[in-house]
């Protein structure tokens, strides 16, 4: 044992205290943090320290949370050491002073020169012959802008490729999209770009927004008041695990049957809520959805994977044929519906012969959710929908289908209801409209054909979570190559001799240039040419909304490693360099559009951004109305906010919008919201070959401990040494004939790439399928996955097929991980 | 109740307290005042030595045995898991004991034998009782503090020494 940790500094009294929210996943949950010199502490006694605490005696469950991953030594700028202690708000409406196996590690991660997140970067690197240098930024931009420049001169936008976030949290926020969104899509006017994790710039969720209906349209607080929790692919246990532990779960154990009561009288069925999950995994939000509600209170739709769009018919069939469906809304408040059933009509025999789930169960989950109760009321079921269709088959048309069944039953704009996606990470979208086509270029089909001679890459990695990984990253290496190569023979170069040296290369060798912004050398860093350092939030100030609409403001209290600097102004200065360019060679025109970048600070770009969304044509998920958002008034608001769109600044509070579409208007320029036929049309054919080629389904998702790509948590032993190579749940029969036991490590390998996992034999697995940890750094599950992609240019993800064999063992691991079941019952 | 003593090492860091041979609880405020320095985490605290061997006696994989370590307000739980474990002592080596306070949100662990792991009923985080008590899946972001256990094989006495780890509730494991 090397570190002994029983033993934590108490925040003196004078601590100073900023708020945080959680950067991780989407719930965004509150937290304060505290930051005092290095060298003092408070007392234990409750006047004696920041957080009122009797540190004298023992606290009793439930009344605080504090561990040592909530603390940590930083060194600012100006070389003085503090410590700082990052815990839950009580006080958040969001959380209520829970925290995550991600957000308790909010102090962990933030940088310390001696621990475990020394990797960071720290200044701009070039990859010189063999080796990494660092470097200053103004060489580091004088490469970067005089290619981009020479690029765009001579090839046009078209060959300067960015795979860029598109997110709120860490690294992204409405700051850091306007920054890069300006970039590349008003300076730069670039349409060759793809978002972290998909190939396309283009939208999870193009049916719902189609129909008319925004994805993000309920309140958390709709999960403690619904009769029925309705939750379609999607773990939240797991994935959004405070937004189920405070409002999901006080709904099933009975805990807001009064809040029910009080708010809708009758309208509500009086007792603790029901859920029904579609999954086809029996995932650990399954099993303690049972523990908490009891099993007769959870009925799980086992679906076969990828039929979720015939589930979907179905029940909306079904439902139209016993008269359930809400007539008077169907045609007060939308268009399209008989259309739309007669294309989508599937009986419940057919449904039951596609997705695997007895018509009985079909009966009883329509029953649950959408049978006007006894005094005609129509149960309040909210609809969350998550990767399991968002990567699921036929993006387009599934979701279109979970969006006409909660139309149909009026389950959207009534609290208690809502038809939502549940998110991955926080959102804070503000950029000048996408200048491509819909849909837009499949830019790693693109890179893969030799196309592009720049690529960016911005706080995403692609190499661990972009689909058909093994052929993208071999192209992407091959390229990347012969520009090191070229560079590598350029002894003595000056950066514009550099740049040229570069410019051969991709254009007449068919090399690319590849930087990547981001906090640590990623594996994308790998391939890449020139790293520049990135901050997160703590190091600057940063908006985000989570998956409620709810905007925060996130307050630095420390300084970046080294040189790093927020994205906005890495975006201000590359824009800045590329504008200096052009007016030192008298092209004013191009200065022009390089201009409006003079931001000192990451407040500027909120100010050019977000708040302007109302008198230029910015595409913000603020709308019109940012305007009246500012950091002050957000930091008035603290970790609660205010939920987007505000309707107004008043009495110094500024006031929100808790649930969209209560009035019957829906977002379409008829105020209707549009059914959409979605008929059940099975699998792609690449799909369906690769389906019928191998054994097993590899169902892939997240698990809690690992936050995206482990950009961090493969630093940190709790995590990585909770999965050290990317787990493989697989069934008990399967595992017994294949000779494999828990530990054991084993290829899974397919028609399109193979890779390692680490074998993990959980009896709730079905024979034939399998559930591989996607994004991991170690065995990438996206190298299964075939380039298939739906209209949209929207992956499947989760359909892929594989088999599987035992390599060996590391004894290491077979002794040091833990291979109990994640399932509580 | 078992008999407690404080260990030798235990009373030199009291600096001469007249607590030596008292049980815990009286122990505690002695050493609440004597904890003044900024803390440092790769120093262990002055920790008691609790004589176990009756516990270790009792236990079987029937019946865990339940104490408190370093102190009364401290619940702990000793289980013997029949197969050799990290930490474990006794004869088997599979004599292990835990804090039973999570170290999310402090709610009291409960032990499931027939999967080997302590389970929270607050926020339902599962930990391994045969590895550590590194967590298995749950919202805590350290693992269950682990009573280290010595064992003397010529006397078969069995003495808690020490914890792995910050117990909830606690800036430092030593009150």
């Amino acid at each position: 044992m090397t570190t002994i940790n029983d033993r934590l500094p108490i925040p003196p009294t004078n601590a100073a205290k900023s708020n945080l929210v959680c950067h991780f996943c989407i719930v965004g949950c509150g937290y304060h943090v505290y930051k005092w010199p290095a060298n003092k502490e408070g007392g234990r006694a409750p006047d004696q320290n920041a957080l009122g605490l009797d540190f004298r005696e023992q606290q009793a469950p439930l009344l605080m949370t504090l561990t040592s991953a909530m603390h940590n030594v930083i060194t600012d700028r100006d070389g003085k050491r503090y410590n700082i202690m990052v815990l839950p708000d009580k006080q958040c409406v969001v959380n209520k002073g829970l925290s995550s196996t991600r957000g308790g590690k909010l102090a962990t991660v933030m940088y310390n020169p001696d621990g475990l997140t020394k990797e960071r970067l720290k200044h701009p690197r070039l990859f010189m012959g063999d080796e990494w240098l660092d470097t200053s930024w103004d060489y580091a931009l004088a490469i970067y802008a005089g290619l981009t420049k020479k690029i765009l001169d001579e090839a046009g936008p078209d060959q300067i490729m960015f795979n860029c976030f598109d997110h709120g949290g860490a690294g992204g926020g409405f700051e850091n999209t306007w920054g890069t969104g300006k970039l590349m899509f008003s300076a730069i006017q670039t349409q060759m770009v793809r978002i972290h994790n998909r190939p396309a710039y283009n939208s999870e969720v193009h049916s719902s927004r189609d129909m008319g209906v925004s994805e993000l349209n309920n309140a958390y607080e709709d999960a403690e008041l619904a009769d029925v929790l309705f939750t379609i692919g999607n773990n939240p246990f797991e994935t959004q695990t405070n937004y189920f532990l405070a409002h999901w779960a006080p709904n099933l154990d009975g805990t807001t049957i009064d809040k029910k009561k009080e708010w809708f009288g009758e309208e509500t069925d009086g007792v603790a809520g029901r859920i029904v999950i579609v999954d086809p995994r029996r995932t650990p939000t399954v099993s303690i959805s049972e523990y908490i509600a009891g099993p007769d209170n959870v009925l799980h739709l086992d679906i076969q994977p990828g039929t979720d769009n015939a589930l979907m018919n179905g029940l909306l069939t079904y439902v139209a044929d016993q008269g359930w469906h809400d007539q008077e809304f169907i045609t007060a408040s939308t268009s399209g519906f008989d259309d739309m059933l007669a294309a989508n009509r599937l009986s419940l025999e057919e449904t039951s012969a596609i997705t695997g789930v007895p018509v009985e169960k079909l009966q009883k989950a329509a029953e649950w959710m959408f049978k006007p109760r006894e005094n005609g009321y129509r149960p309040r079921t909210m609809f969350a929908y998550e990767k399991g269709v968002i990567w699921g088959n036929n993006n387009y048309s599934t979701i279109g289908s979970i969006v006409n069944l909660a139309l149909a039953t009026h389950n959207i704009g009534r609290r208690g209801t809502g038809c939502s996606r549940m998110g991955g990470h926080q959102e804070g979208y503000a950029r000048p409209p996408y200048p491509g086509p819909r849909p837009a270029p499949y830019i790693d089909q693109e890179i893969i054909k030799g196309n592009g001679q720049m690529l960016t890459v911005w706080g995403c990695n692609a190499f661990q979570t972009t689909l058909n990984a093994e052929q993208y990253r071999e192209e992407v290496h091959r390229r990347a190559n012969i520009v090191k190569e070229a560079m590598a023979q350029a002894l003595g170069a000056t950066p514009e001799e550099m740049v040229d040296v570069i410019y051969r290369a991709v254009t007449e060798d068919g090399g690319l240039f590849i930087t990547v912004i981001d906090l640590y050398a990623t594996m994308f860093a790998e391939a890449a040419h020139l790293l520049l350092p990135a901050a997160h939030p703590g190091e600057m100030n940063l908006t985000s909304m989570n998956g409620e609409r709810r905007i925060r403001l996130s307050e630095k209290f420390m300084d970046p490693p080294g040189s790093a600097k927020p994205d906005c102004l890495i975006a201000a200065d590359i824009a800045n360099a590329i504008k200096a360019l052009y007016e030192t060679e008298g092209n004013e025109e191009m200065a022009a559009r390089f201009s409006g970048f003079d931001w000192k600070t990451e407040e500027d770009a909120f100010e050019d951004g977000f708040r302007r969304a109302g008198v230029a044509e910015i595409d913000s998920q603020g709308g019109p109305t940012g305007d009246l958002v500012t950091y002050d008034r957000l930091r008035d608001m603290g970790n609660d906010g205010v939920q987007l769109p505000v309707v107004e600044y008043t009495d110094g509070k500024l006031i929100g919008t808790e649930m969209l579409y209560t009035d019957g208007k829906f977002s379409t320029d008829d105020g209707l919201a549009h059914f959409l036929p979605t008929p059940w049309g099975g699998y792609g054919k690449i799909v369906e070959e690769q389906k019928d080629k191998h054994r097993f389904w590899i169902n892939n998702g997240r698990t809690n401990h690992m936050w995206q790509t482990a950009y961090h948590d493969r630093f940190i032993p709790f995590a990585n040494d909770r999965f050290p190579l990317t787990p493989l749940e697989l069934n008990p029969d399967d595992a017994a004939e294949l000779g494999i036991e828990s530990g054991d490590v084993v290829e899974v390998y397919n028609n399109r790439g193979a890779t390692f996992a680490l074998a993990y034999v959980e009896p709730a697995i079905k024979p034939g399928q399998a559930f591989m940890m996607f994004g991991h750094h170690r065995g990438i599950a996206g190298d299964l996955v075939t380039e298939w992609v739906d209209e949209n240019i929207v992956p499947y993800y989760k359909g892929a097929w594989a088999d599987i064999r035992k390599v060996g063992v590391i004894s290491e691991y077979k002794e040091t991980v833990t291979f109990k079941s994640r399932r509580y019952v | 109740m078992h008999k407690q003593t404080v260990s030798r090492r235990g009373f030199l860091k009291l600096g001469g307290a007249t607590a030596a041979t008292v049980g815990l609880v009286a122990v505690t405020p002695q050493m609440a005042a004597a904890q003044e320095e900024v803390a440092a985490p790769n120093v262990a605290l002055p920790y008691p030595d609790v004589d176990l061997t009756d516990l270790a006696t009792a236990v079987t994989s029937e019946a865990p045995q339940y104490f408190s370590y370093p102190d009364d307000s401290s619940p702990c739980i000793m289980l013997k898991l029949g197969k050799p474990a990290p930490g474990g002592v006794g004869p088997d080596q599979d004599i292990v004991a835990y804090s039973v306070m999570c170290t999310h949100q402090g709610c009291p662990l409960n032990y499931d034998a027939q999967t080997g792991t302590l389970k929270c009923p607050c926020h339902y985080s599962i930990f391994d009782a045969e590895l550590g008590g590194k967590m298995v899946i749950g919202s805590a972001t350290v693992p269950v503090p682990q009573v280290e256990l010595e064992y003397d094989e010529a006397t078969g006495a069995v003495r808690a020494t020490g914890l792995t780890g910050l117990l909830y509730g606690r800036v430092s494991n030593v009150l």
